[in-house]
């Protein structure tokens, strides 16, 4: 049975007002695909806070975002994140940023193409207000600036 | 937003409460402990199935706000971690500012000699 996550949140931070999750009752969006995914150019986004060489840390308020080359390898990433145990992520990044995975399925076909940079932000900025506001128009930006046909976000 | 902005987008999970109430387009839920969400360290095989499962739920899902959940399964003789996820004493503690900035300067100097 799935984990309750509110709960276990709210009660490891019950020293702070009970933060306000954010709650979408209205039916969400929708742009249907409009070829298959073998044909798409698919952008991948990380929420785990994985970092490309001697790019700077995220702050705990932070709402910036990193790009990381399609073809970084594993020495080239590190992780910051305060939010989850992050041992086995800076162990192997695909755990939570699986870009060596898409990189496999772009050369057997399974995808068009993953789209480069592939991108990472931290996911444990409090603020809802700032990720609508401030992280995701510079993310819309940069998708249509790379043609992205789909974008394919992995929680930490 | 940018499914809004005509892009199609599709994102993970493994905290099923927290993305019902978001509801997303799509989403596609593993039953996986926090900072596993495609696999354990090391085990390709198992994080590319999870993978294209994800790049076929591109396809499959046809109402928004569907969520497809993944039949993988963490540890099929231990769910302990379901007990433990994410409770007392789960996360690190944080460290104090100075080891914090030194951590990062020793680390950006790591990469920088990697020119």
């Amino acid at each position: 049975m799935a984990v309750a996550y509110i709960p276990r949140t709210r009660e490891l931070y019950r020293a702070y007002t009970p933060y306000r999750w954010v709650v979408n009752t209205d039916t969400p969006p929708w742009t249907p695909l409009e070829k298959p995914i073998a044909q798409c150019r698919v952008a991948l986004m990380s929420s785990g806070g994985i970092l490309y060489r001697d790019q700077p840390r995220f702050h705990r308020e932070d709402a910036t975002y990193r790009s990381i080359p399609k073809n970084a390898t594993q020495a080239d990433l590190s992780v910051w994140h305060f939010g989850y145990r992050t041992q086995d992520a800076a162990s192997d990044h695909n755990c939570v940023f699986p870009l060596a995975r898409m990189r496999e399925l772009e050369a057997e076909g399974a995808i068009g193409q993953l789209a480069d940079p592939a991108y990472s932000f931290m996911g444990g900025v409090y603020s809802s207000r700032k990720v609508r506001e401030e992280l995701a128009p510079r993310i819309v930006d940069e998708l249509k600036r790379a043609h992205a046909d789909t974008f394919y976000l992995v929680p930490a | 937003m940018v499914e809004a902005a005509g892009i199609p987008t599709l994102c993970m999970t493994s905290a099923l409460d927290i993305t019902s109430a978001v509801n997303p387009p799509r989403a596609v839920f593993l039953n996986f402990p926090l900072g596993h969400q495609t696999g354990k360290p090391h085990q390709p095989e198992l994080q590319r199935q999870i993978v294209r499962d994800a790049m076929r739920a591109f396809e499959t899902i046809e109402r928004p706000g569907t969520i497809v959940e993944l039949p993988y399964v963490w540890d099929a003789n231990d769910r302990r971690w379901e007990e433990t996820d994410y409770t007392e004493g789960f996360l690190p503690e944080r460290p104090a500012k100075e080891d914090a900035d030194t951590a990062e300067a020793a680390r950006r100097v790591r990469f920088s000699d990697m020119k």
